[in-house]
């Protein structure tokens, strides 16, 4: 149903160039940009006006960072189905969370400075991403065994946050639980500026890597002979998705399944797997769904707190049919 | 031989079993039991009920992750990485909804059937893959378990139960009483059971075609183990909650020391799984003396270690 209009839009696009592709998908981003900037537009303007721009920023930001990032991990994986997101990134963030707030007390000025907050988490997560990949890379582990720790490192985490959280005082719990949950209607400008910047930079060099990535995508042994050096690319696109996802999830908090939703289509709709379309396409159509679905939620269901809800139950039901129908990971 | 060391085990699990009866935020001695009878009261309705709670739950969940494992042919498969356990959760979530008063015995039917379903899509999705590495299949248990959350925590959402689901999700004990928790002899019964029936477990765990040839009812054996499963996580879910990695942890541990025989396994499964639970429970109730931290969430914490040890161990071993 959902995906009914975009699939009839695929067709009508099929004649087209990747290049026209990706002018069309940043058109209607920017139509859903100026629905979502205009719609109902009530009260005082010099608030309402700058809220929106800054939700819209915060989108931005998330969407590029979740679509750019899961193209990167398939690739790498040379796998379309998994995402970082399995990786124990956003269970480390809860993690963290939690263990400021059970060391350091719910009225820390450590905690109380969004801006120290955000970087000390981004350096926390980066570097635990960066430190169970040259271990399990060290020991030449299969990509198998990689997910399977990645995803019981997720679980041990929620399990030590589960066990903070249960000695915690209840106010400190309080402060915890609006910390944790739906930050996108709630952002912090100091913090978008620090991300724009981060993702600005990821995405240079991202850019700059592009054609390498297509290399990548045809395997290690391939890969190997063309010339490239395997492991210090795949280990320098680690880093650059642990950024990427770090800061996504210290932006709006854990969000599983967009980047999936978003590289899926991009696959399907960018017309061509050269890296140079598809990760600008993922990276837009991330967006996409974020600024279309929050319309959506707050205009039409007027469910306007639950986006990352309803993300993670349409992405998680696609990610399950599309188990099925594939038949393999 | 043998049997001194699991009478040296029995003992031990005796000992942690009568500590279980006498620590909580009441300590009760012997001389009390004499003169008063309050303190009798607080054994029989409370604190007999919860060890027997949790050595019932501790063997059961332990000798399915067993049952699963045999099933798909997998030592990285239990019920909580298959779906079986979240998916018993959305049936409670469910029948909550639909029938808020609905007796116990109800709730736990529903979050059985649930259960079963969830299983049963977990083997289908196997069935459907194409390459079954050893390492896949946990894989996909994991993702299909969180999708099930994500499709529960949704719905709790959207009727305003994201607390109560919480609440019901995490293997706690502390509610255990006199009246609340007699479901679980009938997942004791069903331990008995595969005691008796584990051979054939043993022989389904050789693969279809072997256990076909062998004379095996195959598709019989396969559907008792799933019930046994699915009703074993249904109750366990409805009275206590999530005992996550047990099924996986204990089954692994014991194989790893006694070699492969099922049914002389499934003893010292049932023993130190009940040992395992009772030891959370006896550590979440010391460490904030007087109150308590649930066993499932000091499982969940141990289990995981233990499973990470589990994968990498095995890729040590290779490499040397």
């Amino acid at each position: 149903m959902l995906f009914a209009p975009l699939a009839r839009a695929g067709q009508f696009v099929a004649t087209f160039t990747p290049l026209k592709r990706l002018v069309c998908f940043a058109a209607v981003l920017g139509l859903l940009a100026m629905l979502f900037m205009t719609v109902k537009l009530t009260g005082n303007m010099n608030y309402v006006l700058p809220r929106r721009g800054w939700m819209l920023a915060t989108m931005l930001l998330v969407g590029i960072a979740a679509g750019v990032a899961t193209v990167l991990f398939q690739t790498i994986s040379n796998n379309r189905i998994l995402t970082p997101a399995v990786m124990g990134f956003e269970a480390l963030f809860v993690l963290i969370q939690t263990s400021v707030i059970f060391f350091m007390g719910a009225d820390s000025s450590f905690y109380s400075s969004p801006l120290i907050r955000f970087v000390c988490e981004s350096l926390i997560m980066t570097g635990f991403a960066v430190l169970l990949y040259r271990w399990l890379f060290a020991a030449n582990t299969d990509l198998h065994r990689l997910l399977l720790v990645g995803l019981v490192f997720g679980i041990l985490f929620t399990s030590l946050s589960n066990l903070m959280q249960r000695m915690l005082m209840p106010t400190e719990f309080d402060v915890l639980q609006g910390r944790l949950f739906a930050r996108l209607t709630l952002p912090h400008p100091q913090l978008i500026m620090i991300s724009a910047l981060v993702v600005l930079v990821v995405c240079i060099i991202v850019w700059r890597m592009r054609y390498a990535f297509d290399v990548l995508a045809l395997g290690r042994d391939a890969a190997t002979g063309l010339g490239l050096n395997y492991r210090k690319t795949v280990t320098r696109i680690l880093l650059l998705i642990a950024v990427l996802v770090s800061v996504s999830t210290a932006l709006i908090g854990p969000l599983t399944f967009l980047g999936f939703m978003a590289a899926i289509l991009a696959y399907q709709l960018a017309g061509s797997y050269q890296h140079r379309f598809v990760l600008p396409a993922a990276a837009i159509l991330g967006v996409c769904f974020l600024a279309g679905g929050q319309l959506i939620l707050e205009h039409v269901l007027s469910m306007a707190g639950a986006l990352t809800v309803v993300i993670e139950f349409i992405g998680g039901s696609l990610f399950l049919l599309l188990l099925l129908k594939r038949g393999r990971l | 031989m043998r049997f001194l060391a699991f009478l040296l085990a029995l003992v031990l699990v005796s000992l942690l079993t009568v500590s279980s009866l006498v620590v909580g935020s009441n300590s009760i001695g012997i001389m009390q039991l004499l003169a008063d009878p309050a303190a009798w009261d607080l054994l029989i309705l409370s604190r007999i009920p919860r060890t027997v709670a949790l050595l019932l739950c501790g063997m059961a969940m332990s000798v399915c992750g067993l049952i699963m494992q045999m099933l798909t042919q997998n030592r990285y498969v239990e019920p909580a990485t298959a779906g079986a356990v979240q998916s018993a959760g959305l049936g409670i979530l469910i029948i909550t909804i639909l029938w808020p008063a609905a007796p116990v015995l109800a709730r736990m039917g529903f979050a059985s059937f649930f259960s079963l379903l969830g299983t049963g899509l977990f083997l289908l999705i196997l069935q459907r893959l194409s390459l079954r590495a050893t390492l896949i299949v946990p894989l996909v248990g994991i993702m299909l378990g969180a999708v099930i959350s994500a499709v529960t925590v949704f719905i709790a959402v959207r009727f305003d139960l994201l607390q109560s689901l919480a609440a019901w999700t995490s293997g706690d004990f502390s509610g255990v009483m006199k009246g609340r928790y007699e479901l679980l002899w009938l997942v004791g019964a069903l331990t008995l059971l595969t005691y008796f029936v584990a051979d054939r477990f043993a022989v389904a765990g050789m693969g279809r075609e072997f256990a076909v040839n062998l004379g095996l009812n195959y598709r019989r054996v396969m559907l008792l183990g799933m019930s046994i499963v699915a009703i074993v996580s249904g109750v366990v879910v409805v009275v206590i909650g999530a005992l996550p990695f047990l099924g996986l942890i204990v089954p692994n541990i014991v194989s790893l020391i006694l070699g492969d025989n099922v049914r002389r396994n499934i003893p010292w499964i049932a023993l130190l799984g009940g040992g395992i639970v009772v030891a959370c429970d006896l550590t979440g109730r010391l460490l904030v003396h007087p109150f308590e931290i649930p066993a499932g969430s000091i499982l969940g914490v141990i289990g995981a270690v233990v499973f990470l040890f589990v994968i990498l161990r095995e890729q040590i071993y290779v490499r040397s």
